[in-house]
Parts: structure tokens; C-alpha cells; sequence
């Protein structure tokens, strides 16, 4: 008689070690090719350092050097060296030489590290390809010695092992350096390349420097352009909403809470009392029952109930995004482009979890006209190099009518054709990702929705500017009609016939037909005041009278005013009294307290006249206006808590002193 | 140095000139933004002149006004183009459309960038005055291209003599070349004996009939037209067809291009078509090669290019294209059959069958289907 199935199956069955599953999984791990394997160990490496940094409240400088091992082989000595807090000696050896290990995993928070598998995977990698371990050294305090480690880790019992352990002296308040031997590929000039991705986190991490030495020595430094640390981001309970069945049961067996109703107040945000009593009675489940007794039956009614009682959104407060400002301040320091906009929708939530989705648009300058829009993607920080069309980015540029902002697209979807680069950032405390890889962000409709009303923002901000250019560009050539070739045409004509030159003013006016509006700012460095000063000749053939608006950011202060304005709350308005034909007027304000950067392109608006005769100038909308005004105030809440800096300097030093005290 | 006493041509260009420049300065006076009006110079605007036999421009015009900085610019160069012009006339000078390109060098803004420029604001000046370019004292920097055949004229030399030549006795085998101007003044027709004008497109084929003769055994009077005829060419089988009563064949390659040169001697060019009673001769007739003599006479072909196509279709939204080549063969047709076999020929293929079969086989059959011959 044959043996039954079932053992004949288990004969075959054994215990995968780590290393037989790393190898088997090497796609969905991000080492699946030579070129990728050295980008995951670098984004490995310098995510853990800008987290690391930012949770200590220290402006990251990171130093990413890579050098040819061996001539003939494919083998690369990567270092990532940082300046943040360090790590204690007995966290070493787990970080580094355990797969799945780390607090972050089960942290509800917006981090970079939710985005790869981890270091440790970096290290089993080097390990597998080349046999060598990986050096760690460590300073976590200025008065102490630097820890150094060379481990190497049991794929058997992913397990660390240590096989040289020293102290010594490391000229360096504090910091990490990893080095480690891969087998890789270096390659440069390509999307998708360790230079690009640093540039690419360049951008969205405006406060960390970066510095590159590529195997051919060239060194790039990747400048901080702020020296604002992103906000802390705040750890949060999970909300009810998009809690699964397995995560429900194992919170209920780990909880400290004795019965269920406390354990749904406590564990969950947003849960009341009220709400718990609710969920429990809609569940038919006793709220006194405790909840290390729950079994699967009953978890399914609780995960029914959240879905039927009203819970309020979770907080988002615990996202920090880039900011407008500091979005336009990056995407200008590594891109070469004539015009930037940028937009920050305020927090959103998909399934339980907030999010929050700022997108730019870099137009012009070099940027190939011909090609298509160039789509950089970023989730928590992090560039997403790889799997471009699986990700909603993608799909949210691709459904959106880009003809009507003036690009090239055939049957209006699909990625455009311009001279643009279009950048969207999501921050989440979990980004859905389609896969492990963790390369696309998968097709939530809350996300996508998000996604198109902050790139339409800056769309219609690329078509003004576009529309302004080439206003512009008439203008130019209506001037220089005027100016030079008019004037030749009455003198050549008068010649030709021997008659006096005829006068040409009413004639200018016609042809002009528009009221010229010309800016011009200047930034007083010393003084930090930007200097505006606006030009308004009326080209028509008529005395014109109209409202002049200049927009000036909140944040600033408003001085100088001449001639005196009508009003200047958020807007200075000017009453402009009959200005004649072919006459001009000059209007100055100054702007205190912000940064050059800050302010570089004039708002106006007009009013009480026909806008097309204007030029450089748009129509005022008041109630747009007003819109717009209440969406500033609301996003621009977080930056209270940054004016306190010197408060929360002492929060984070205090932070640091716990963490070495650990 | 100024010319002593003008003809009465000469003064009614000057004085039509003027008109252009009082034109642009009265509306100055008047503050209005100044313009000229012109026909627009573009195949859709092409009639049919009932009077003339031949294509001219329509009723659309456009306006070149200072409004715009292309048309600000041409107004300038118009003025300093007439100032230009009326010097020439009142200093007894000439110059070529190429000198007078350069001289618009020391114009300041009012120079020109190309040539092309100059050529068609002398073109515009010759519609708006109703005048023609060598009435302005310019001239092509060409010549037109070379004549055989027993044709004897009487042409007026720089020393101001007269010579008689024959055409065919009087010259070498290059032929007699025809000068920049072929009016009365400058050439007469004294004597002729030939039953036809063939009037040929490319060089190679012009020296197989001169080689072959084909001017003596057929009667013929032979002219190269040099790719795209210059106007004088144009002008001059005009005038023998009219003044000595030959008709007027035309023999060119079998491609889009050449079927242009055909309507620009048969029906007018469309640059020119404010001349095009000077220069065009309805009556002239195509004589291959056709699309249809592709197949008929089994040629070596070519395949259309892309721009051939696209000059095919072009033609077939052309109305000097609407008529027949010949009996009740339509261009229409032709174009289409040209578009589906997507071939062409060139007028040397003929020489597949041998030297002699273009003057001994080919043209003549032709002829006598056309009822020349």
C-alpha cells in the first residue's frame, strides 16, 4: 500500500533557511539585477541615516562613497557614513545582522524605513555575492569612543554573528558608517542610478546635504538649501477603519486592557467610549468579554461594526510633509527650469490611514520639448526609481487632460509631451504599496483624487505662466514696433516725399492697444526687505481708470506703500484715477522678513476694467480669492509650532540625552 | 548723376512708387495703424482669367499692416525699397535682385535676411504698381537657359547695335542663350521655318534631341527649360508662339514636379500670377512623360517619395489642375494612377529602348495623337 499523499509531500517539505528565501525572493527584495542590487543598498543605507538624523533632531549630512573592489569582478565597497545620533553597541549587531528586525515595523508613523526591506537584507546580500562581512562603526556621544563591529549573520538561524568588535577613537560628535562588499553595477546617466536617486532625495529632503564619490572619484554635493528640520512625526494608534482580521486578533491577544471595550478606547484613535459601547452592541459582542478571549468569529462582527458606526477620520497630524516652499526650494536647486509651482493639499485619509500629497511642476529652460514629461515619485521622502506604470502617480498623470494646460497629449490620457517635470510627494503612515518591492504605490482612489487636484494646481499655475510668456513675447514685439520700427516708417515715408515726419503717439496707442503693467523686484540681503517696484503706462487710445491689486504673502510684512493704497490686507489695492493715453504711473511697496527665495514672481491682479486690455496683470476674483485665502490659512496651521524652535530645541536635546542614556 | 530725361514709363513707375509711400504716410497723418493690401499669394487664391486663357489671383487679399512686427518690418523695407528704386531710375542704374539683397545692408533694421525676402517684396511691389520688375531697373542674377531651331531674331547688343542670328546656323550645339529680357526692345523675330516649339526640362534630354537632331528632321524649335523656367524663358516661347503662330509642346520628367513646370509655362505659375498673361501660354500641351506612359511604354521607375505624394495631393486640391492634359485624358486621372502605381519616371528612362527611340518612336506618336505631327 502507498504511502498517503500527504507524507509523501511532507518528505519533500523542509525548513527554508533566510538565505534560500532571500534568494528565491530577490525581486520582490529589490537585488534582483546588478544595477539594482547597488541602488537598494544605497537607499537602504541612506534612508536608515535620514530617519536616524530626524528622529534626533540633527540636519543630516551624509556621505555615500563607492569604489571598485576588485578590477575584474563585478565588486563594489559601498561606505554611507552619517552624523546622526549613532547606535547603542547591543542594537548593532540585531540592526544590522537580523532580518525583519526594527521598532518600525510596528510603529504607526510616517517613516522612510516602511519602505525597504531593511539593512540587514544589504548585509545578507553582500555576504551571499562576495563572502565579506560588513564593517559598522558607531558614535553615539561626543565624550565617548566609536564602536566598531565586523559581522556577518547564521542565514540558518538569521542570527548576527560578530566576528571582530573593537573601540577607537572616531573624530566625529556622532554618527554611523556602514561598509560593506557587493557584488553590483555602477552605472551613470540613468534614471535609474545611485546618482539619480540621491538627487531625486535631494530634493525632497531640502535639509540633508548629500555628498557623492562615484567609482570614477567625480564628488557631487547635493546642497542643503534649509536648515528647517521636517516635523517631527507623531506616532498614532490604528484606526478602526482598514484594520484587518489578523492585526485585530493580535492586538487583542497583546493588549494590557481586561475587557474589550477598554481595549477599543485604548489601542484605536478615535475610538470613544460612546463609540466603543456602540461597536461592541452593533458586533454583538459583551463589551466585558476580554479580548485575549476573542476569537476569529467575533473579530469579523468588530471589523463589520467599525465599518457601520461612525468613527471620526484619524488625526493627521502625525504627517510631515515637504511644504510648498520648501518643494519649490529643492526642485530649483537640481532642476534648471524657467518657471516651478508647487501645491500642498491639506491631510486626506484612504481606509483609515491619513495621507497627504504635495506635487510640483517644473516647466521650461532645458527640459526636451519633444520627449515625454519626465514623472518623479516620492512616497515619505523616499524616490520610487522602478515600476513606473503600476503606480497611481502614474495613473493620475495619465487621466488627466493635459492639452488643456497646454502640453502635448494624444487623445488627452496618457503621459504628456513638454518641457516638464512633474513631481508628486505622498506622505502616509502606510503607503499602500502594490507589492514588496516597494517601488509603485497602488491605485487608491482617495490617493488618486488627491494626486490630480494638487499637479491640476500647479497646472493651471504652469498655464498662466505659460499664457504670461507669451503675452509677454507680443508685448516684446509690439514694443519694439513702436519703439524702433514706427518711428523709422514715418521718417523713411516723409523722406521719400519730402514731407514733414508725421507725429506717431495715437498710432502707438493703437497698435499697443493694452495697459502695460512692468515689475521689477530687488532683495536687499542685509535688510531682508524684496523692493517692488510697478510701472503701469496706458498704451490705448483712451484715459483708462481701473483697481490695481498686488498679493503679498502672509508672512510678511508690508511697508513703504507709495502712493498710498486703498486698502492692504492681503492684497494692496491702489485706485488708479483716470490715467491718459499714452501716460504712465509708478507704484513701490517693500516686503519684510522673508527669504530671497521666498518671493520671486509679482501677483496682480486688475479690476473694473476689461482684463484682456491689460497686460501682465490677471482678472481679480474676489470670491476665488477669498477661496483660496481660507485653504492658505488652514494648511499654514502646522507652521505655529515651528515658530517655537528654540522650545522644541529643548524637547529633542532632552530626547538626545534619554537616547544615550539608554 | 541724374538722368537727363525719362521715358513716360519710367515716370509712371516713379510716380505709382510714390503712391505707395503717400499711402503709408497719409494714414500716419490720419493716425491710423498703416497697412498695404495684397492678394494672398497661395493656390486658393488662383482664377481663371476668361480673358487671358491663363490662372491669376483672386479677390482674397491680405493686409501687411505695422500692427504686426513681420509686417511692420515689410512696411519699412517697402519704403526703403522705393527710395532704393526711383534712385536707380533717376541715375540710369540697374542692379540684380541679388546686388539689390546686398545693398539692404547698410539699411539698418530695414535690411532684408535672405534673399527670398527681397525677390517677394519685389514681387509685391510689381502687383501693387501693376508694373514689372525690370520697369524697377532689376533684374535676375540668371539667365534664362538655351534655344535651337531654325528661328532667325534680331537682338538689340550692349553697344547698341542690332545682330541677326539664326538660331540654329549661328550657333554652336549649346544653343542660343536666351537673355534676361525678351521684350521688343531688346529681341525681334525676323524669320522663321519650323512647325512646333518642344520645350524640354532637363539638360540631358535637350542635348539627346540636339544630337540626334531632332530640330532639323522634325522641324522643331528646341528649348531647355533648366528645371523650374526662369521668366524670361517663359516669356520668350510666349511670344514665339504668338507673334511666329508655332505651338508649344512641353517634354518633362514624369513626377509631381515637373507636372508644376507644365502649369507654370501652360497656365500660369502661382508666384507669378499677377504676369501670368505675359509669361503663361494656354495653348502649350503636355507631352509626357505621363503616369500613364509609366505603363503604356514598361519604364524604369523610381519609387514616390514621401514629399512626391504629399506634392501629388497637393496638386489634386490645385485648379489649374482640374482641366485635361490632352483629349479626354484628365489630370485628375493621371495624378490618381500616379498615386496608386506610387512611381515615377524620369524623360531619360526612354533610353531603355535605345538612343534613337525618344526621337524616333516616342515623341512622334506622341505628336500625332496630339495632332502636332
Amino acid at each position: 500500500m502507498a504511502a498517503p499523499i500527504a507524507e509523501e509531500l511532507a518528505k519533500k517539505q523542509k525548513e527554508i533557511s533566510v538565505a534560500e528565501f532571500f534568494e528565491r525572493n530577490k525581486q520582490i527584495l529589490g537585488f534582483d539585477s546588478l544595477t539594482r542590487a547597488m541602488l537598494t543598498s544605497v537607499k537602504e543605507g541612506v534612508d536608515n541615516s535620514l530617519d536616524a538624523c530626524e528622529e534626533a533632531n540633527i540636519l543630516p549630512e551624509i556621505l555615500v562613497s563607492i569604489q571598485k573592489a576588485e578590477k575584474a569582478r563585478d565588486e563594489y565597497t559601498i561606505v554611507i557614513e552619517d552624523n546622526g545620533p549613532g547606535i547603542v553597541k547591543d542594537q548593532i549587531p540585531p540592526i544590522f545582522g537580523k532580518l525583519l528586525y526594527g521598532s518600525r515595523f510596528h510603529a504607526i508613523r510616517q517613516s522612510r524605513g516602511q519602505q525597504g526591506i531593511g539593512i540587514s537584507a544589504v548585509v545578507m546580500y553582500a555576504q551571499l555575492t562576495t563572502g565579506r562581512p560588513t564593517r559598522i562603526t558607531s558614535k553615539i556621544g561626543e565624550d565617548r569612543p566609536a564602536y566598531q563591529a565586523d559581522l556577518t549573520m547564521d542565514t540558518k538561524k538569521n542570527k548576527p554573528e560578530i566576528l571582530r568588535e573593537d573601540t577607537l577613537h572616531w573624530d566625529k560628535k556622532s554618527g554611523t558608517k556602514i561598509e560593506l562588499v557587493i557584488q553590483g553595477r555602477y552605472v551613470k546617466e540613468k534614471k535609474q542610478s545611485v546618482f539619480e536617486y540621491l538627487r531625486s532625495t535631494a530634493v525632497v529632503n531640502p535639509h540633508a546635504k548629500i555628498t557623492l564619490i562615484e567609482p570614477d572619484n567625480t564628488k557631487t554635493v547635493f546642497e542643503r538649501v534649509t536648515d528647517r528640520m521636517p516635523k517631527t512625526t507623531i506616532e498614532i494608534k490604528p484606526h478602526p477603519e482598514g484594520t484587518e482580521l489578523g492585526t485585530l486578533l493580535k492586538m487583542g491577544k497583546a493588549t494590557e486592557s481586561y475587557k474589550l471595550l477598554s481595549f477599543l478606547v485604548n489601542e484605536f484613535s478615535r475610538v470613544t467610549a460612546e463609540k466603543a459601547r456602540e461597536i461592541c452592541a452593533r458586533a454583538v459582542v459583551d463589551e466585558d468579554m476580554r479580548p485575549q478571549d476573542m476569537n476569529r468569529e467575533q473579530a469579523s462582527r468588530l471589523l463589520n461594526a467599525f465599518k457601520l458606526v461612525k468613527i471620526m477620520a484619524p488625526s493627521t497630524d502625525c504627517l510631515s510633509p515637504i511644504g510648498e516652499t520648501l518643494v519649490k526650494k529643492g526642485l530649483k536647486k537640481e532642476m534648471k527650469a524657467e518657471f516651478i509651482a508647487t501645491s500642498t493639499r491639506p491631510p486626506s485619509v484612504y481606509s483609515g490611514n491619513p495621507f497627504q500629497v504635495e506635487a510640483g511642476i517644473v516647466y521650461g529652460g532645458e527640459l526636451p520639448k519633444e520627449e515625454n514629461i519626465q514623472i518623479m515619485r516620492f512616497a515619505n521622502r523616499v524616490p520610487l526609481l522602478y515600476q513606473q506604470g503600476d503606480c497611481v502617480i502614474t495613473h493620475a498623470i495619465e487621466n488627466i487632460d493635459w492639452r488643456r494646460y497646454g502640453l502635448e497629449q494624444r487623445g488627452g490620457t496618457g503621459i504628456p509631451v513638454g518641457p516638464a517635470i512633474v513631481s508628486v510627494h505622498v506622505a502616509s503612515t502606510k503607503i499602500p504599496f502594490t507589492s514588496e518591492s516597494k517601488e509603485a504605490i497602488a491605485d487608491m482612489p482617495e490617493i488618486q483624487t488627491e494626486i490630480q487636484l494638487a499637479i491640476r494646481e500647479c497646472a493651471r499655475k504652469m498655464l498662466s505662466h505659460v499664457r504670461k510668456k507669451q503675452k509677454l513675447i507680443k508685448m516684446k514685439e509690439k514694443e519694439e514696433i513702436i519703439r524702433k520700427v514706427l518711428p523709422l516708417i514715418a521718417e523713411k515715408s516723409a523722406s521719400v516725399l519730402n514731407k514733414p515726419v508725421p507725429p506717431i503717439e495715437q498710432v502707438i496707442a493703437k497698435i499697443m492697444n493694452s495697459i502695460i503693467i512692468e515689475d521689477s523686484i530687488e532683495y536687499d540681503e542685509k535688510n531682508k526687505i524684496h523692493k517692488i517696484k510697478i510701472e503701469i503706462t496706458n498704451y490705448t487710445p483712451h484715459a483708462k481708470k481701473f483697481t490695481f491689486k498686488a498679493v503679498v504673502p502672509s508672512d510678511a510684512k508690508v511697508q513703504n506703500i507709495n502712493p498710498k493704497p486703498e486698502g492692504t490686507d492681503h492684497v494692496i489695492t491702489w485706485d488708479m484715477k483716470k490715467i491718459p493715453s499714452t501716460e504712465k504711473r509708478t507704484l513701490e511697496f517693500g516686503l519684510l522678513g522673508l527669504d530671497k527665495d521666498d518671493y520671486d514672481e509679482n501677483e496682480f491682479y486688475v479690476d473694473g476694467i476689461d482684463p484682456e486690455l491689460v497686460s501682465g496683470a490677471e482678472a481679480w476674483n474676489q470670491e476665488a480669492f477669498e477661496e483660496k485665502r481660507r485653504a492658505m490659512e488652514e494648511s499654514e496651521q502646522p507652521k505655529e509650532d515651528e515658530k517655537e524652535d528654540g522650545e522644541k530645541e529643548e524637547e529633542n536635546d532632552q530626547r538626545k540625552k534619554n537616547r544615550e542614556g539608554e | 548723376m541724374t538722368k537727363e530725361k525719362k521715358t513716360v514709363k519710367e515716370n509712371e513707375t516713379i510716380k505709382k512708387l510714390e503712391g505707395i509711400a503717400s499711402d503709408v504716410y497719409e494714414m500716419l497723418v490720419k493716425t491710423q495703424i498703416p497697412f498695404m493690401s495684397l492678394p494672398v499669394r497661395t493656390k486658393g487664391n488662383i482664377v481663371f482669367s476668361e480673358k487671358h486663357g491663363v490662372w491669376k489671383y483672386g479677390d482674397i487679399t491680405g493686409a501687411r499692416t505695422a500692427k504686426t512686427l513681420d509686417g511692420a518690418y515689410m512696411l519699412l523695407r517697402t519704403m526703403y525699397t522705393i527710395d532704393f528704386i526711383r534712385n536707380q531710375i533717376n541715375t540710369a542704374k540697374s542692379s540684380t535682385l541679388r546686388e539689390m539683397y546686398y545693398i539692404s545692408e547698410g539699411w539698418d533694421l530695414a535690411k532684408f535676411h535672405a534673399q527670398q525676402e527681397s525677390d517677394r517684396l519685389v514681387e509685391d511691389m510689381e502687383i501693387i504698381t501693376k508694373m514689372m520688375r525690370e520697369d524697377f531697373k532689376l533684374r535676375p542674377e540668371e539667365n534664362g537657359a538655351s534655344i535651337i531651331g531654325n528661328i532667325t531674331i534680331e537682338e538689340v547688343v550692349r553697344t547698341g547695335a542690332t545682330r541677326k542670328i539664326n538660331c540654329r546656323d549661328d550657333i554652336g550645339d549649346a544653343g542660343y542663350t536666351i537673355p534676361y529680357n525678351v521684350e521688343k526692345e531688346k529681341i525681334i523675330f525676323k524669320d522663321w521655318d519650323a512647325d512646333f516649339i518642344i520645350a524640354i526640362e532637363t539638360g540631358g534630354m535637350f542635348d539627346r534631341l540636339v544630337e540626334n537632331r531632332f530640330d532639323e528632321k522634325s522641324r522643331a524649335v528646341l528649348v531647355h527649360l533648366k528645371g523650374q523656367p526662369a521668366r524670361c524663358t517663359r516669356r520668350l516661347i510666349k511670344r514665339i508662339n504668338e507673334e511666329c503662330k508655332l505651338p508649344v509642346v512641353v517634354f518633362t520628367d514624369g513626377d509631381p514636379w515637373s507636372f508644376r513646370i507644365f502649369a507654370s509655362v501652360a497656365y500660369g505659375a502661382i508666384k507669378t500670377a499677377h504676369i501670368s498673361e505675359y509669361l503663361a501660354t494656354p495653348s502649350a500641351s503636355f507631352i509626357g512623360v505621363l503616369p500613364s506612359d509609366i505603363e503604356n511604354y514598361k519604364l524604369p521607375t523610381d519609387k514616390l517619395t514621401e514629399q512626391d505624394i504629399n506634392a501629388l495631393k497637393a496638386e489634386l486640391t490645385d485648379p489649374r489642375f482640374k482641366g485635361t492634359v490632352y483629349g479626354n485624358t484628365s489630370w485628375e486621372d493621371e495624378i490618381k494612377l500616379q498615386l496608386e502605381l506610387n512611381k515615377k519616371s524620369e524623360q531619360q528612362a526612354l533610353a531603355k529602348y535605345g538612343l534613337d527611340y525618344v526621337t524616333d518612336t516616342y515623341l512622334p506618336e506622341k505628336l500625332s495623337q496630339m495632332g502636332v505631327m
